[in-house]
């Protein structure tokens, strides 16, 4: 590769910063606004007069926290089952895809890529109805099934490119090195599978995780409810209050775990995102 | 340490098209085997199946008088080294080479894997590397690496596909003479698919040369060379290639666009009744008239042609004399040309010249022709009509017994050193 000069890196740089400015600026004056106390809402200015967890407490220990522990959980319950569903089912499906030869193989290739582009708001009312009849309303399974038809063709497409990837000669070479079948693929395969497992995984998850018209279309209550929409639900001190502070401190709240999953991971999630591009 | 025997071996895919054809090998204990062949000649595929990652569609695959047709790859205890490594990437190189160790019942403990990597490592200089991950080694390095797991397991025979292929040239050279070192060190059987010819001569004690899933002829890098069965084989094998004139015979003088040219009268008896022959000679058998000695000049005869262009290369030069087939040879020599994977064969002669020649393209020049080696091939069926098949055999067991004598001397060499 050849060095840049120093021109070039200038441009980087201010590039750079604007993307980060652009991306993160809302998140921090989401951070600012969580720490302001009711009356300083309204103060115009970026930074809080006096830093308070006033917002905290009422979401976590205060009048909000039914409204937003139950939701957190529901949150949580539900993107994880969903992610755990979809990886799996798109790994058995990525496999086969990459691995095998049958016909039908790009139609389940499409099929998933045309379920991805459809719009979600369209298929949202009829689903309404449907849920309503047969009892599914309001319940986690409500959300799982839609939110499966999210995370499910993306797994599917990060995983066969990824499987396609891998050089499956070694499970040859490990078999004739002695190796059972299975003992082929458990030391041989899946240690450079899982990377590609992991990402895909942590994809599904954020995808279910930031779901909103699914979340506030087809729950009512707390029985089902994620972060996302309980986030519409919250209400100030009084009526002639904006729950804007409550607001701000849980997206903050709900933001953390994504930044620690991607902070923790980002190598792997790099390195399995580029892998079908640079090869080892 | 094990005999390797292949009976009638065929193979043949979904759609019927057999990709080894009624393939039968006998690898002695010890031998270094050469298979070679254009691609896809089922060379790869026959190396497969010796190791049990190919079925077998019919045919007997024995392994020490044991028929191994449906025995698993672990069962056969073969060691194979593939073309891209396929090392392990997420393991160290120690680990990559105690891979082998670790799998199964024989597992041996901890000190005695370490011991055994160790020694591996020693012989293949990668002691010092031991600790890294493949992606960081070279080339070269990853070989030895796929090498050392071969080894490591004192396995029956080593298979090896095209191991060479993705290596620099100098690198390939320098591994190439490596493996047979450590082949003759060890006397551990061998199987080696190469496509490249040099590899196949320098390496082999034998080399099968295969077209089109077919074994065409089987016997030492010099039976190949001096006694090919065949039009393919004699010239696939050799560099630069065979030159192959089609020539009319007329008692002893064989007319081709060259000019009429005596050949010895036993060859000239063996081409009887036929119209026309190919006549195939190799470039070495030219010289310029001038520089033969006299008492070799009777050996041969003289003709008159005009070179083209020569090449000077330091130790020889290579001239191109320019002639004009007839359609129907064209023909055939073209088809000879896709057999062995090459472009479409040029109608010229190339001809090996001394370096100190003064023979330049444009003119006409004096040629002398080595008639003795020369050979005539049918030109329909392609059978080489003068082969000796007794000198050809007598060439090979000459092989072996180099073999045996070279394995004799590396025991002993090793003997002395530890």
């Amino acid at each position: 590769m050849r060095k840049s000069t120093g021109r070039e890196k200038m441009w980087w740089a201010i590039i750079t910063v604007f993307v980060l400015v652009y991306a993160l600026f809302p998140v921090a004056s989401i951070f600012a606004t969580s720490f302001k106390a009711p009356s300083d809402l309204t103060s115009g200015e970026f930074l809080p007069n006096g830093w308070t967890t006033e917002n905290y407490e009422q979401i976590l220990v205060g009048s909000a926290q039914d409204l937003f522990l139950s939701s957190l959980w529901n949150s949580i319950g539900i993107s994880l089952i969903a992610t755990a569903i979809a990886v799996v089912l798109a790994t058995l499906c990525a496999y086969a895809i990459a691995r095998l030869d049958f016909p039908g193989k790009k139609l389940v290739l499409t099929t998933a890529l045309a379920v991805s582009i459809f719009p979600v708001i369209s298929i949202v009312t009829p689903l309404f109805n449907v849920w309503r009849t047969i009892g599914l309303y309001d319940t986690w399974l409500g959300l799982i099934i839609p939110y499966l038809s999210l995370t499910l063709p993306i797994s599917i497409w990060t995983l066969t490119a990824f499987f396609k990837q891998i050089p499956w000669e070694l499970e040859q070479a490990a078999q004739v090195d002695g190796a059972t079948t299975w003992q082929a693929f458990r030391k041989a395969i899946v240690p450079l599978a899982a990377p590609g497992v992991f990402t895909t995984a942590i994809i599904a998850f954020f995808i279910a995780w930031n779901d909103f018209v699914y979340g506030i279309s087809l729950t009512s209550t707390e029985a089902a409810r994620p972060v996302p929409a309980a986030l519409a639900f919250f209400t100030g001190a009084s009526q002639f209050q904006a729950p804007t502070g409550a607001i701000s401190a849980a997206a903050i709240i709900v933001t953390i775990p994504i930044v620690l999953l991607v902070l923790l991971f980002q190598r792997q999630i790099v390195s399995g995102l580029t892998q079908g591009a640079v090869k080892g | 340490m094990a005999a390797i025997t292949l009976k009638n071996i065929v193979k043949k895919y979904g759609d019927g098209f057999p990709a080894v054809n009624d393939v039968s090998i006998d690898i002695a204990d010890g031998e270094f085997v050469i298979l070679v062949g254009p691609s896809g000649c089922g060379k790869s595929t026959l190396l497969r199946m010796i190791v049990g990652l190919e079925d077998i569609t019919s045919g007997d695959l024995m392994i020490d008088g044991e028929r191994v047709n449906e025995k698993a790859p672990k069962d056969r205890n073969l060691a194979m080294v593939f073309q891209n490594y396929a090392l392990y990437p997420h393991l160290t190189v120690f680990e990559n080479i105690a891979f082998p160790l670790r799998l199964g019942k024989g597992k041996g403990n901890e000190e005695e894997i370490k011991r055994l990597v160790q020694e591996a490592a020693k012989t293949l200089e990668l002691t010092d590397h031991l600790d890294r991950k493949p992606a960081n080694l070279s080339g070269g390095q990853r070989q030895r690496v796929a090498m050392g797991r071969a080894i490591v397991r004192k396995a029956d025979a080593f298979l090896f596909d095209e191991p060479l292929s993705n290596l620099d040239a100098k690198l390939r050279g320098q591994m190439r003479s490596e493996i047979s070192q450590m082949q003759r060190r060890l006397g551990t059987t061998s199987v080696y698919v190469t496509h490249d010819q040099t590899e196949a001569m320098t390496l082999g004690d034998r080399v099968a040369v295969l077209k089109k899933g077919e074994l065409q002829q089987i016997a030492s890098p010099r039976e190949l060379y001096e006694q090919p069965v065949n039009l393919f084989v004699a010239g696939f094998i050799g560099s630069p290639s065979m030159n192959f004139l089609p020539a009319t015979i007329d008692g002893n003088v064989i007319r081709t666009s060259l000019g009429d040219i005596e050949i010895p009268e036993e060859k000239a008896a063996k081409a009887h009744g036929r119209d026309v022959v190919l006549v195939g000679v190799r470039p070495e058998f030219f010289e310029d008239a001038s520089l033969v000695e006299d008492h070799k000049l009777g050996h041969g005869s003289k003709f008159t042609a005009e070179l083209t262009h020569t090449e000077w290369l330091g130790n020889e030069q290579y001239g191109y004399i320019h002639f004009d087939p007839a359609p129907e040879v064209r023909e055939l020599l073209n088809n000879l040309a896709r057999d062995m994977d090459a472009d479409e064969l040029r109608p010229q002669v190339v001809v090996t010249l001394d370096a100190s020649s003064r023979i330049r393209g444009g003119r006409a020049a004096e040629l002398w022709l080595d008639t003795r080696k020369l050979h005539l091939f049918d030109a329909e069926t392609g059978e080489n009509l003068t082969r000796d098949a007794e000198e050809g055999a007598r060439l090979t067991e000459e092989a072996n017994a180099e073999r045996a004598d070279e394995m004799e001397a590396a025991r002993n060499e090793t003997r002395t050193a530890s």
